[in-house]
């Protein structure tokens, strides 16, 4: 029994006492942080501006400094043409070499964690909010507009707020055909999206150790839809494993004191969960997937990609539900992989194959359908099944689209019945 | 920064996420003039035609939440919105519009006291909002000293250069 008003630190306290220099922060105070890693993708063009207008000319550290586009890759209009030239100059006058350009694309923050940028004890910034994903290395990761970021180059720092910790302590088995994605609808569906506004949710108990890096990640992902500043995970052997000759900078460990204060702590038992769905038009009206079943909503598009749910093992899942089956006629199933490196092993498996000789389109690797802003886009009165992470309205297109957040398995299932489907009958 | 703002209202619901503010399909536009003519397109539509400088946003819970696109405070601000009010704010959409000068105020129980079309009054550093219409009014923490210094700069790109001016010319009184 761990008790939730003792003296000690949670890790977020000490991540951030350390990025500050203190010997320890509490819950309120603002700090000075500085940056271990940041990491721009096309909104950083509009970083530009404002660094020129600071005076700046040089940026602090440009080996801390990753920029991975990847809405529009390559791009698709000619705004999006041009704020990718924006990032080649500015990455070229500045010195700025780990520019994973077209070619070498993919969704940055996929780009972040195969690539080792982010390490145990990190503070990392970048101009996406679904940078806390990248918490799941046991560091403090968060999103920030264009301007901040212009501040981060310029001096390497930024203030922050220290946030109050929420524990969620998940304990139980993940039943056959449940997945990571829906453990975090789950707990979505219970802190809701304004339920860790402003603070840190830190991963803790005997089901979150054994998932691996990737589940983590989907996790820690989708704490941003929960309002929080980042989601965590305490590093572990399976934190090492994973960073084990990719990691770009030395590591600082850390985990929370076991008398931390927690401000709540949530406890989840995932045993006999079934698979879960976030219904329109927010992601924490979550339902048992069971129950959605049975009302036979028809789709007119899926969708199995973006930073929440396209890695190697997600496709995987989807592919051994494909496998033998067609996707319905007059649904389009869209699959786009996280990054290029595992579009190369998607080809490698014969996932490709998979997926277009069903009848599916496959993708180059990029956000894709996920922002409504690029392709995919959804008219009005449409739905889609969706392994991304959030269906506000608009999100995906037109604003009376309806959009179910799901786990890959699920959208592969809903594609072949052409209505919200359980893909446990596949399994 | 001023001490008093005071404006017309627009009101807004909860959770205006910024696809709501900006949507998806505008984030390849960089010029702040263009942006402003697509401004809450979906959470308000008169707003973009009929907004003048110096309304003021009250607003519901979680205003801002989803993305971290700054277009949002930047159309905002090149509407000239003289300050947004919320009873909470999702993170980033704050930073974001603070680091911008514009002043964003937290003030729980805010959205309940306004209509579209009122006045209000806010006292910056009492921490007060005051409908003028009704005499009603709801008090709200002031901003801590760090984030009222931002906005007396005029916003973060002011400070910065400030701070790197100082240090490029150490001594000399340059500013």
């Amino acid at each position: 029994m761990s008790r939730s008003n003792g003296h000690g630190a949670t890790l977020a306290e000490k991540i951030l006492a350390r990025a500050s220099g203190l010997e320890h922060v509490v819950p309120g105070q603002i700090v000075e942080g500085n940056v271990d890693l940041a990491m721009m993708h096309e909104q950083g063009a509009q970083t530009v501006a404002p660094f020129h207008q600071m005076g700046a000319t040089e940026v602090w550290d440009p080996e801390r400094v990753v920029i991975a586009i990847d809405h529009w890759v390559p791009a698709s209009t000619e705004g999006a043409a041009v704020l990718h030239r924006i990032l080649r100059k500015f990455a070229a006058e500045t010195h700025l070499s780990h520019f994973y350009d077209v070619g070498q694309h993919g969704i940055c923050h996929q780009i972040l964690a195969e690539n080792g940028w982010v390490v145990p004890g990190d503070l990392a910034v970048g101009t996406d909010s679904h940078t806390n994903m990248l918490g799941a290395m046991g560091a403090v990761a968060a999103g920030v507009g264009p301007t901040e970021m212009a501040a981060v180059l310029a001096l390497g720092r930024l203030w922050l707020k220290v946030p109050p910790t929420v524990q969620v302590r998940v304990r139980g088995q993940l039943g056959h055909g449940v997945t990571a994605k829906d453990l975090v609808l789950r707990i979505l569906g219970e802190v809701r999206t304004t339920g860790a506004a402003y603070k840190a949710v830190e991963y803790t108990g005997p089901t979150i150790g054994r998932l691996s890096m990737p589940e983590r990640f989907t996790i820690c992902n989708m704490t941003t839809e929960m309002g929080a500043k980042t989601g965590m995970v305490a590093p572990d052997s399976k934190t090492f494993d994973y960073l084990a000759g990719i990691a770009k900078h030395p590591m600082h460990p850390l985990k929370a004191d076991p008398d931390a204060s927690y401000e709540r702590t949530l406890e989840i038992d995932v045993d006999g969960m079934p698979p879960m769905v976030a219904c329109p038009y927010s992601p924490d009206n979550v339902r048992p997937l069971t129950e959605v079943v049975r009302e036979h909503v028809k789709v007119d598009q899926a969708f199995l990609g973006s930073c929440t749910n396209a890695r190697i093992e997600d496709l995987r899942e989807g592919a051994a539900v494909m496998k033998g089956h067609r996707v319905a006629k007059g649904v389009r199933l869209i699959v786009s992989p996280a990054s290029t490196a595992i579009y190369e092993q998607c080809l490698r498996e014969g996932i490709i194959q998979t997926f277009t000789e069903a009848g599916a389109v496959f993708t180059s690797s990029s956000c894709s359908a996920c922002f409504g802003g690029n392709m995919g886009i959804l008219a009005p009165e449409e739905v889609c099944a969706s392994s991304s992470n959030r269906n506000f309205p608009g999100r995906m297109g037109a604003k009376e689209a309806r959009i179910y957040l799901m786990s890959p398995a699920a959208v592969v299932a809903t594609a072949i019945h052409g209505e919200v489907s359980d893909p446990r009958e596949f399994l | 920064m001023q001490e008093l703002i005071e404006g017309r209202v627009w009101t807004l619901g909860r959770d205006v996420d910024t696809d709501q503010i900006i949507s998806g399909k505008y984030l390849t536009i960089i010029d702040p003039n263009e942006l402003k003519k697509h401004v809450f397109e979906i959470a308000l539509p008169e707003f973009a035609q009929r907004a003048r400088p110096g309304d003021i946003l009250i607003a519901d819970e979680n205003f801002g939440s989803g993305s971290s696109r700054e277009h949002a405070p930047q159309a905002m601000r090149a509407v000239g919105v003289g300050a947004v009010v919320a009873d909470s704010f999702s993170r980033i959409f704050f930073r974001n519009a603070i680091n911008l000068g514009i002043p964003t105020i937290e003030a729980r129980g805010v959205r309940a006291l306004f209509e579209t079309g009122d006045t209000a009054r806010i006292e910056m550093r009492a921490g007060r909002v005051t409908n003028v219409r009704t005499g009603r009014s709801v008090d709200f923490p002031p901003l801590p000293p760090h984030l009222l210094g931002l906005l007396e700069a005029g916003g973060l790109v002011e400070k910065v250069r400030r701070e790197l001016a100082a240090r490029k010319a150490p001594g000399t009184g340059t500013p």
